[in-house]
């Protein structure tokens, strides 16, 4: 086994620390910047959906500055989001560079996206869900827990899921502020030394997450639909 | 008991204004059944939601058991509504719940322990002959069975009022009979003041004491069932009686040229309505014997409402040409409204 494995993945076998390695710091960039860009993203997506035209918290002002905050931020190239956070970067958790300093941009590359998500989900609650509560003495609070959050939850996964995936893809850019990660792996062995088996290994590990989190979102947007 | 006075709501939908409520003012007495009655786009969803603010009116007061709900703060506006119930054409159930859940949903947070919510669901659910459902989820239930969950979850906090908003205007013609029973059932042994928007006269016809027509925005006719439908003032008024009769079906057959409306020299047809309660005298019997004239029912149509019977007869007539003269005049004494549709007596 271990005979074949060098014959057919030389390169790979020859690091396999580093490729774990690898592996560990995407997974911590997905599940550090995912987890805050959920928090953020329902948030956000909550707010924008409460304080819309037909709204229980109709709000103009917020309304239009949420929205147009995630319009800019979503129309920013994601390796110019990393260069120009840097100094925020900087600011928040010490550094700019490595795995650390590569969440930052990540969280705001994803929560606007995420927010977006959100917010579709729950304009899919139907209106008369809501119309009922308020008819039945709920209060604005009452409704995003009890009807919004609680009856757009398949979406909600769904958002999740999607965001996921394409977390997995912004990880692999931000390898770029040597961020560290499968991508950056892929990068310097793969492409740059024409080590092709490291760029199909890393291919191959990121199918497996992005089929991973496919399936499990299903499932569970399976459980939650009834 | 719910006093609206002067109520106008007005949209502003970009340039132009839609004056959906204009100037309303009712008032609907404890433990009736009251109908308000309109064509789509009346006015009439909008007025109902009116009542417990769901829609705030641009103007006009409304008062519900003596507290001006339009004077009250945000929270005291929500507590008040926990007092009246509403339930929607399309039920309005929350899919992710079951049938526990959503009738428990405005149980909670009420200060209600865990055991007493379990009871009262349940003792709802037996009032909606439910029982037996409580694990489904909405999806699986019909739609009469999915009406009767939302009327448990309306009734949850033990309202005085029951707002229903075209209860039964997705639910087929039996199904709807039997919500419709359930709701004066429920009025009869709560006492439940019940307010139904519908635009379906059998509705009207079946559960309610008092009813309302509306028309664009305004009541336009007011008054006990039996009044407004037995001596209808308004045009909209006899058109809604009209969809629930087949009297008018005449036009249609003499329009199709059918075999029934071929008249023989002499003949005349004729459409009568009976008022009040002329129903009950052998009008048509009384009038072939002491006029001479012949009476061919071709068909008739009398319902029961609150407070006597409405209907009528098409009919084709034929006799001397006096002798029909002569008892058109005698019906019309007799206060039945007589209109001659197709006349082919011989001058």
């Amino acid at each position: 086994m271990q005979g074949f494995l060098e014959k057919i993945i030389p390169n790979i076998m020859s690091k396999p620390g580093e490729l774990f390695t690898s592996l560990g710091q995407t997974l911590q960039m997905m599940l550090v910047s995912g987890s805050i860009s959920l928090v953020f993203g329902i948030i956000f997506g909550v707010i924008i959906t409460v304080t819309s035209e037909n709204g229980v918290l109709r709000n103009k002002v917020v309304f239009n500055i949420l929205d147009k905050a995630i319009n800019i931020l979503r129309s920013v190239p994601f390796v110019i989001m990393i260069a120009w956070v840097i100094p925020l970067t900087r600011a928040i958790v010490g550094t700019a560079i490595g795995t650390k300093g590569a969440i930052p941009p990540l969280v705001f590359g994803t929560v606007p996206f995420f927010t977006r998500q959100i917010e579709s989900a729950l304009a899919e609650v139907d209106h008369g869900l809501i119309e009922a509560a308020e008819s039945m003495g709920s209060s604005p609070w009452e409704i995003v827990f009890r009807v919004y959050l609680k009856e757009s939850l398949p979406g909600i996964i769904r958002g999740v899921q999607i965001t996921f995936v394409s977390l997995v893809g912004l990880t692999a850019m931000a390898g770029a502020v040597g961020g560290g990660g499968l991508g950056d792996f892929a990068i310097r062995y793969g492409h740059q030394r024409g080590q092709e088996d490291v760029t199909w290994v890393t291919v191959l590990i990121i199918l497996v997450m992005v089929s991973v989190i496919q399936g499990l979102g299903s499932w569970l947007i399976k459980k939650s639909t009834h | 008991m719910i006093e609206l006075e002067h109520i106008t709501k007005t949209f502003n939908t970009g340039p132009a204004q839609v004056h959906a409520v204009q100037d309303v003012s009712l008032s609907i007495r404890d433990g009736e059944i009251f109908g308000i009655i309109g064509f789509s786009g009346a006015g009439k969803s909008t007025l109902v939601r009116c009542v417990n603010l769901l829609e705030r009116p641009t103007a006009g007061r409304v008062t519900v058991d003596g507290r001006e709900l339009t004077a009250l703060d945000d929270g005291a506006l929500r507590r008040a509504r926990k007092k009246i119930g509403m339930i929607f054409q399309h039920f309005n159930l929350m899919p992710s719940r079951t049938v526990f859940g959503n009738v428990a949903y405005p149980l909670r947070g009420g200060g209600l322990s865990k055991d007493q919510i379990r009871d009262k669901v349940r003792q709802l659910l037996a009032l909606v002959e439910l029982s037996d459902k409580e694990n489904a989820y909405p999806s699986q239930l019909s739609g009469g069975q999915k009406q009767r969950v939302a009327i448990a979850r309306a009734l949850a906090n033990d309202p005085s009022i029951l707002l229903c908003d075209e209860a039964t205007s997705a639910l087929d013609p039996q199904t709807t009979g039997s919500i419709l029973h359930l709701l004066r059932q429920l009025n009869e042994q709560l006492g439940l003041t019940v307010v139904v928007i519908t635009h379906e006269m059998g509705v009207v016809k079946e559960i309610c004491d008092r009813v309302a027509v509306m028309d664009r925005g305004r009541i336009v006719e007011e008054g006990t069932v039996f009044e407004v439908f037995s001596d209808p003032k308004q045009l909209i008024t006899r058109d809604f009686i009209r969809t629930t009769s087949n009297l008018n079906k005449i036009e249609e057959l003499i329009a199709e040229d059918a075999p029934i409306t071929h008249l023989q020299p002499g003949e005349l047809i004729v459409r009568l309505t009976y008022l009040q309660t002329s129903v009950s005298e052998p009008l048509i019997s009384k009038i072939s014997r002491d006029f001479n004239v012949d009476v061919n029912i071709v068909f008739s149509n009398v319902e029961l409402v609150k407070g006597g019977s409405i209907g009528g007869t098409v009919a084709i007539m034929s006799g001397e040409r006096k002798a029909l003269t002569d008892a058109i005049r005698y019906l019309s004494e007799k206060n039945v409204s007589v209109e001659v549709i197709k006349d082919a007596r011989v001058s």
